[in-house]
């Protein structure tokens, strides 16, 4: 079991869609939100996810399928 | 020795000891650097600074690095210019150009990588390693030659050549992704939780960072100990910005400066500016956007520090400017025709900036500005190539005269 922390930010049009709720329930992770910032036009959720680590890969891949932009935590993007 | 107290989150406040460390372990929040201010307050002075290295480490006392572990090559205390044929084209008395190019890779990520690497030896590490757009990379490579680390350079594989080379030069191992910067920093986020590499702009993030306030020092003590009624700077993460702001106010600070009324000014380019569009909406979150621009070393679509550089402008009273794409190449031709000084991409998105800036009545004629400019245009030769056109003659005296009656 692995731990990964990331970033989902919701475009307006996905911001009332459960996209953690089924990435928990579709891909047998452990879904723990941390921070969270949800307004009527746009949100980001900081959480921590568990699982194994193809479930992980696969819920990741699945979610930026549905247009959630993903960004790491533990490396926020910084200018290089 | 350096007067860090600790890491503080900027997101719940929660205290961390002095480790390679970059975010909160409670809310994921990222870490800061905290310093014992009355300590530096008693430690420096205009004398104690004016007396250091003709270089960044002059102002070692707000840096978290032990002094004498410094990998000083000779960055920063780069050239402050009276710009004045600059000036008269975009309509202002009074201002410079912090040139910040001419740094030993550069451009002003030495003075950021100086700090990181130092801090790296002191934790220990083998391995200098970051994810880049372009500049960091070099100064990561020299950095790493110069403390006889090994040296892991991450970067998107269509940056400019120039900036490869200028790499690869110093015996680091390139690894050009197929991806945008976004998706080389999430690989390099992976790869620094399972490797102990010092990824300066990941799990280095909080010490590297603050290398750039000694932009903010420089500028004040070279304009005499004041501050800058303006600054522009260019916006990618927006943690160049912020930094500077902080510098001028920490000198505030310690007493060697008198408070200051700094407008603090941001500048993006048109395909990559999520800064200036929340800025333009009144916003205090940055919408990620997917980089499209020519300015590559800003093509950052989601900016860590935005929401930090949104609440500077608001403090600092300044603003987000935006720099068409077919403007940043005429940026960059017109710093390079008026005082010789030729910069990269960013360059000429902070010039071009700076004219809407005049233009739009936000800074008056004779308000001290400083506009600057951190990196080279030697590294990024290829955007500009169509615009310089030689005279191409045979070897023959009417062959010249010929050609140059047609001018």
């Amino acid at each position: 079991m692995v731990k990964r922390r990331v970033k989902f930010t919701f475009p307006t049009d996905q911001i009332t869609d459960p996209v953690i709720y089924e990435l928990g329930h579709r891909f047998k992770l452990v879904t723990n939100i941390r921070r969270a910032d949800v307004r009527e036009d746009m949100g980001w959720v900081v959480l921590e996810l568990e699982g194994s680590e193809d479930e992980i890969a696969n819920g990741l891949a699945w979610v930026a399928e549905t247009g959630v932009r993903i960004d790491p935590v533990s490396g926020d993007v910084i200018e290089g | 020795m350096s007067h860090v107290k600790c890491l503080r989150c900027r997101g719940c406040e929660r205290e961390y000891p002095v480790e390679p460390l970059n975010a909160c372990d409670f809310c994921f929040g990222p870490l800061e650097v905290e310093y014992d201010y009355e300590a530096i307050s008693e430690a420096v002075s205009r004398e104690s600074i004016s007396q250091g290295p003709n270089t960044m480490w002059r102002y070692h006392d707000f840096l978290p690095v032990d002094a004498e572990l410094a990998l000083d090559m000779g960055t920063g205390f780069t050239p402050l210019i009276k710009a004045e044929n600059l000036g008269r084209r975009l309509g202002l008395e009074n201002l410079y150009v912090k040139n910040d190019s001419v740094n030993p890779t550069f451009s002003f990520k030495d003075r950021v990588v100086s700090v990181a690497s130092a801090k790296a030896l002191e934790f220990e590490f083998d391995t200098l390693a970051c994810a880049s757009t372009g500049n960091l990379m070099g100064a990561v490579a020299a950095h790493g030659a110069k403390a006889s680390m090994n040296t892991m350079v991450f970067f998107p594989a269509d940056v400019e050549k120039g900036k490869i080379v200028g790499a690869g030069i110093y015996g680091a191992t390139l690894i050009a992704v197929d991806g945008t910067y976004d998706q080389v920093n999430r690989l390099c986020s992976e790869l620094a939780d399972n490797h102990r590499w010092a990824f300066v702009n990941v799990n280095m993030r909080p010490f590297y960072a603050e290398g750039s306030k000694t932009l903010g020092y420089e500028v004040a003590e070279q304009l005499g100990w004041t501050a800058p009624q303006h600054c522009i700077v260019p916006g990618a993460s927006g943690a160049l910005f912020t930094k500077i702001y902080k510098g001028l106010n920490e000198m505030v600070d310690a007493g060697l400066i008198a408070p200051i009324s700094t407008k603090m000014h941001i500048a993006q380019a048109e395909g990559c500016s999520p800064i200036v569009e929340a800025y333009n909406l009144g916003e205090t979150e940055v919408r990620p956007v997917r980089p499209n621009t020519l300015a590559k070393s800003l093509a950052i679509g989601n900016p860590a520090d935005g929401p930090y550089a949104l609440r500077t402008i608001a403090a600092s009273e300044g603003s987000a400017v935006m720099a068409m794409e077919d403007e940043i190449v005429e940026g960059i031709q017109i710093l390079a025709e008026t005082e010789g000084i030729f910069t990269e991409t960013a360059g000429g998105v902070v010039i071009s900036g700076l004219r809407r800036l005049v233009k739009n009545g936000l800074i008056k004629p004779d308000e001290l500005t400083v506009a600057y400019i951190t990196g080279n245009g030697l590294k990024t030769q290829e955007v500009v190539e169509s615009a310089i056109k030689p005279v191409h003659i045979t070897p023959s005296y009417d062959a010249f005269e010929e050609a140059m009656a047609g001018r």
